[in-house]
């Protein structure tokens, strides 16, 4: 669709991309207007669910980009949270006490400590394809407890660090729920990271990305610079990673290794594929799921009644069951992800 | 001295485990282009039910039969009611589907068997030969490197001297074109899955009594040190997915004597960054230029 | 914009879905008279353990072992005439899922206290979070020293020997019965390697070698073999059960028989036969300690009565420690709730554990004060002989600082006669 705006002039082409951004940004608006009037309607709990999808949506939308849009497979993702969640870590520590503004300061922080180590993996990775890709961000992944084990004076080996976070402002009043206040935190940083990649891939390195991503030979014949796409994309990934790894450690008020498991990085990937791999909607059913899927299979297991020594069979094992079923399922039904099943199908 | 000699002996005893393992990922890979994330799980199942089978017959070969059998029905039972439905547009969509059949298989193995360690007996002595004083290999460390040179041998003389063998690699990379002459392409998937999962089941009779014991999650690890082997070799190669097990397997035995266990990660990190910098491809990929 | 539309329809539909299954709590534990989780019928604590995952092996079955003991109080009427409910959350040892799920007890279920709560990566996470909404956070399942700062944590208290107190313990009988002999260590990479290894060098010196292992990588060769080089004749382990059974394995393998002296956390003789199969014998000699009642121990009326709790509400599991321990946490939580009285409040059964004075299951005394909130302060040897552990010699109490080790003469408790600690 958008080599169709290509020959014309430079006069048109600035207007629509004008007026897409600031309907962006009005969509951008609606989100938050949506978002604080849900903090108001749900109970705690809610809220800190709702908190944690906006963090994992900072995840899954970078993902999205680099995996969906650019065609390369990250299995690395949580070790890139876990960056941003220790720079966060170790910078509250320092600054404890001096304010609000200190969380700006480290949660920007944590995104260009891992918007660099984002940079070394994709400098690396833009050679790679495949199963070689992903052989290569799986031991990224692993190598976090080790990490943190290794300089342990630092990061204090598997027991973590906590994370200071102030209390809400006081001029939202001195009852205002803890919960809210996180919600409205990582939203903050969910929908400006959907503006910001939205923006950005409807322009003119979203063209660039999906050139790779279908054929690499074509876009090259066309003047894109594959590498250097392949690496910005690893780049831009890694920044929103460390965003939501930044945001984890503000939410959980806790970091440590145990937290980015294999697993992790495995869910994201599962997270954006279910959702929808072309599209930033996709990343947002991503994020949802890996909120509410685990929380639903475990409620469904809940009420089912039974004696205890079946229970004790059941308990845990069903909702891992119930999960992977899940998956299969939607999988072999909706093979484009959840957001390809609305009716007005557009292609990416 | 007396030192590194023993760490080689335990890193190769090691190393030939995560070989056989290596080997079920080349096997699907070559036949499917699939890097099946469920082969570790799939394994421990068919161990289950073969250390099962040992215990109430008190043969632990009967046992060591039914699992590897147990792996070739297995392989053609996912890949017939489950793979072949998959849509592999994107070759992410098979990826999840087999993390969802981990899971799955994790949660059924944890209702039928409970989440609690259980033995993992082996056929030979474990007690390693000692030569002047340094333990070097056991029996049953002989017994693996017997049982993976011998699969090396059979899936080289499979794909390179029978119909069969042509036929699956002909499918594998030219699906169409191979139907048009007349190959049943889905049968040789299936058999493709069959066989790699019987592997598999083999690696896992092999790994599992050399390690915490009978678990749904015994595998993980193994498949994390496994995948890595099978890239550093290329995953093309039988060859090299030995190699890059001896590699990996002496690699952590080496750093875990020398600077630690904690740092063994790093060290295949930095090993992959090394390796695939230089062969983008692993060690012995065919040609440079492939873009998979 | 269609997708704009659909992402907003996710966020909306995720909102509508859990609205629709939360009650209309408003949150927040303020409000006069009402405690969260307590009714004149009714008291709901909960907890949260590795059920799935790696990390699941034995201690999954502790917490169903709790909430057996619950009902068994809870069929003769429950305690204070409240009937106690015990809800169990699946964390997967991740820290990350245990912020969700000790949120939703709290948040959510509004449990009345977080019992047992398991691990130390796990559990270090909350103890913020449940101090800032002033849950009490019983009895923790883990010996860090972690849950004894009741300055910065007044509402934590812990429950095992700390692994310093344990690792003190441990040293003195080595250096009485083998002296002049080579000590060497082998522990996990983090607090409880740690500590322990602090807790042997205060009565040892330091040891003449120390090797360290990571759950991650199940291959303990190296490390064995390093030790063998170094001429070890003793070596301490701080181990899981599943490197204790490796470790006691590697050695046999590679011709290493020291004597081998093993943390409480990793020397359950039914765990590790279940590890080792055939190769059980491995065990015998294996000197290590604890403070609970042995499950082998039919004489024992403390075991007589779980075993009778076991049969009756807990589906007659195969019986462990595992399950000796949940029902001791399930005994001293109901100690607490008979001693905070018919008035139950956050603050009132804090004021009972504080004041102590408890009387169980176990051989070791229970520390607890308003300026000590760490658990047991003690334990007994064991030793597998003839392929069963039993206790010798006597209980030894100790600190986690430079106290001596002395022996512990208390006589042991017996259960009260209808299996339920009475109101004292």
């Amino acid at each position: 669709m958008s080599a169709t705006l290509a020959p014309a002039v430079s006069t048109g082409r600035r207007a629509p991309e004008t007026r897409r951004r600031t309907r962006y940004l009005l969509w951008t608006l609606a989100g938050a207007v949506l978002i604080v009037a849900l903090t108001y309607v749900l109970p705690p709990f809610r809220n800190y669910q709702l908190a944690t999808v906006g963090a994992y949506l900072c995840v899954t939308a970078g993902l999205t980009v680099l995996t969906g849009l650019n065609g390369q497979l990250s299995l690395g993702h949580g070790a890139l949270m876990a960056t941003g969640a220790y720079t966060v870590a170790l910078l509250q520590e320092r600054m404890a006490g001096q304010g609000q503004w200190t969380l700006l300061v480290s949660v920007v922080a944590a995104i260009l400590v891992t918007t660099v180590a984002g940079g070394i993996v994709g400098l690396a990775a833009a050679r790679l394809r495949g199963p070689y890709l992903a052989g290569l961000t799986l031991a990224v992944a692993v190598v976090v407890p080790a990490i943190t084990s290794t300089f342990d004076k630092t990061f204090n080996s598997d027991q973590g660090l906590s994370v200071y976070v102030e209390p809400p402002p006081l001029a939202l009043g001195a009852t205002f729920p803890y919960e809210r206040w996180q919600a409205w935190l990582a939203w903050t940083g969910a929908l400006l990271t959907m503006f910001v990649l939205a923006t950005l891939v409807r322009g003119r390195f979203g063209r660039s990305l999906r050139a790779v991503r279908d054929d690499e030979a074509a876009a090259r014949i066309a003047g894109v610079n594959v590498a250097r796409t392949q690496v910005l994309a690893f780049v831009v990934s890694a920044a929103c990673a460390g965003l939501g790894g930044a945001l984890f450690a503000v939410l959980a008020q806790s970091v440590s290794p145990g937290a980015f498991p294999l697993s992790l990085s495995l869910f994201l990937v599962m997270a954006i594929v279910i959702g929808g791999l072309g599209s930033l909607a996709g990343a947002v059913w991503g994020a949802v799921l890996l909120v509410a899927l685990p929380a639903l299979t475990h409620s469904v297991t809940d009420s089912i009644d039974v004696s205890p020594a079946v229970a004790q069979r059941l308990e845990g094992n069903l909702p891992l069951a119930l999960f992977g079923i899940t998956l299969i399922v939607v999988m072999l039904a909706a093979p484009g992800g959840i957001a390809s099943l609305k009716p007005r199908r557009r292609k990416a | 001295m007396d030192r590194f000699v023993f760490l080689t002996f335990d890193g190769l005893g090691r190393g030939a485990v995560y070989a056989a393992f290596a080997l079920a990922l080349v096997l699907i890979w070559r036949a499917t282009r699939i890097v099946n994330f469920a082969q570790g799980a799939m394994a421990v199942a068919t161990a289950y039910v073969g250390y099962s089978v040992a215990g109430a017959t008190g043969s632990y070969w009967l046992g060591f039969v039914v699992a590897v059998a147990g792996g070739l029905l297995l392989g053609a039972a996912v890949e017939r009611v489950v793979m072949r439905f998959v849509d592999h547009s994107s070759p992410l969509n098979g990826v999840v589907v087999a993390l969802g059949l981990v899971l799955v298989i994790q949660g059924v193995l944890g209702m039928t068997y409970g989440n609690e360690f259980r033995p993992a007996g082996a056929p030979f002595s474990r007690d390693a030969f000692n030569v002047g004083g340094i333990a070097l290999l056991s029996r049953f460390d002989l017994f693996v490197f017997a049982a993976v040179f011998a699969v090396v041998g059979l899936l080289a003389a499979l794909f390179t001297r029978t119909n069969v063998g042509l036929r699956m690699r002909a499918s594998a990379f030219a699906p169409d074109v191979s139907r048009l002459l007349g190959v049943n392409v889905g049968g040789m998937l299936t058999l493709g899955w069959a066989l790699a999962a019987a592997v598999g089941s083999l690696a896992g009779m092999l790994v599992i009594p050399t390690e915490l014991g009978l678990h749904p999650n015994a595998m993980d690890i193994v498949f994390v040190s496994s995948f890595t082997a099978a890239v550093v070799g290329g995953l093309d190669s039988p060859f090299g997915a030995v190699v890059g097990g001896l590699i990996v397997g002496l690699l952590l035995s080496y750093v875990s004597g020398y600077l630690g266990a904690t740092v063994a990660p790093i060290a295949v990190l930095l090993l992959l960054v090394v390796v695939l910098l230089g062969r983008p491809g692993g060690l012995f990929s065919r040609s440079a230029a492939r873009v998979a | 914009m269609r997708r704009t539309w659909s992402a907003l329809a996710a966020i909306t539909l995720f909102a509508a879905a859990t609205a629709g299954c939360s009650d209309d709590g408003t949150g927040g534990s303020s409000g006069g008279g009402s405690v969260p989780g307590v009714t004149a019928t009714d008291v709901l604590v909960g907890t949260h353990m590795p059920l799935t995952g790696p990390a699941a092996a034995g201690y999954s079955k502790i917490a169903p072992a709790t909430k057996a003991y619950f009902d068994f109080v809870n069929a003769s009427g429950g305690v204070h005439g409240r009937k106690i409910s015990y809800k169990i959350m699946d964390d997967q040892y991740n820290p990350a899922n245990t912020q969700q799920v000790v949120r939703e007890l709290v948040l959510q279920d509004k449990v009345f206290a977080i019992l047992n709560g398991l691990g130390t990566p796990t559990h270090t996470g909350v103890l913020d979070f449940l101090k800032t909404n002033r849950v009490p956070d019983l009895f923790v399942a883990s010996g860090s020293r972690s849950w004894n700062q009741p300055d910065k944590y007044p509402g934590t208290f812990g429950f095992n020997p700390d692994y310093t107190v344990e690792g003190k313990i441990l040293a003195s009988h080595v250096k009485e019965t083998q002296p002049g002999k080579k000590v060497c260590f082998l522990g996990q990479d983090d607090d409880f390697g740690r500590d322990s290894l602090a807790g042997i060098e205060k009565v040892l010196g330091p040891v003449a070698a120390k090797q360290s292992y990571v759950t991650s990588n199940p291959n303990v060769g190296p490390q064995m073999g390093a030790l063998k080089q170094a001429g070890c004749q003793v070596v301490m382990l701080a181990t899981v059960p599943g490197f204790t059974a490796l470790s006691l394995g590697t050695a046999a393998k590679i011709g290493f028989k020291p004597q081998f002296v093993v943390s409480q956390v990793g020397a359950d003789l039914r765990t590790l036969s279940k590890q080792l199969g055939a190769a059980t014998p491995l065990t015998e000699g294996l000197i290590s300690a604890n403070y609970l009642p042995m499950s082998t121990d039919d004489a024992n009326p403390w075991i007589q009565l779980f075993k009778k709790v076991n049969a009756q509400h807990n589906g007659n599991a195969e019986f462990d420690n595992n399950i000796v321990y949940g029902m001791s946490v399930g005994y001293l939580f109901v100690q607490s709730l008979q001693a905070a009285g018919k008035d139950l409040t956050r603050e009132g059964i804090i004021a009972a554990v504080e004041k102590g004075g408890f009387q169980g299951p176990a051989n070791a005394p229970l520390r607890f004060s308003a300026d000590n909130h760490s658990g047991y302060g003690g334990e007994q040897l064991s030793k597998v002989e003839g392929g069963k552990q039993a206790y010798f010699g006597t209980p030894y109490e100790t600190d986690n600082l430079d106290g001596p080790v002395a022996a512990y003469s208390a006589q042991a408790a017996t259960p009260p006669q209808n299996g339920i600690p009475a109101a004292s």
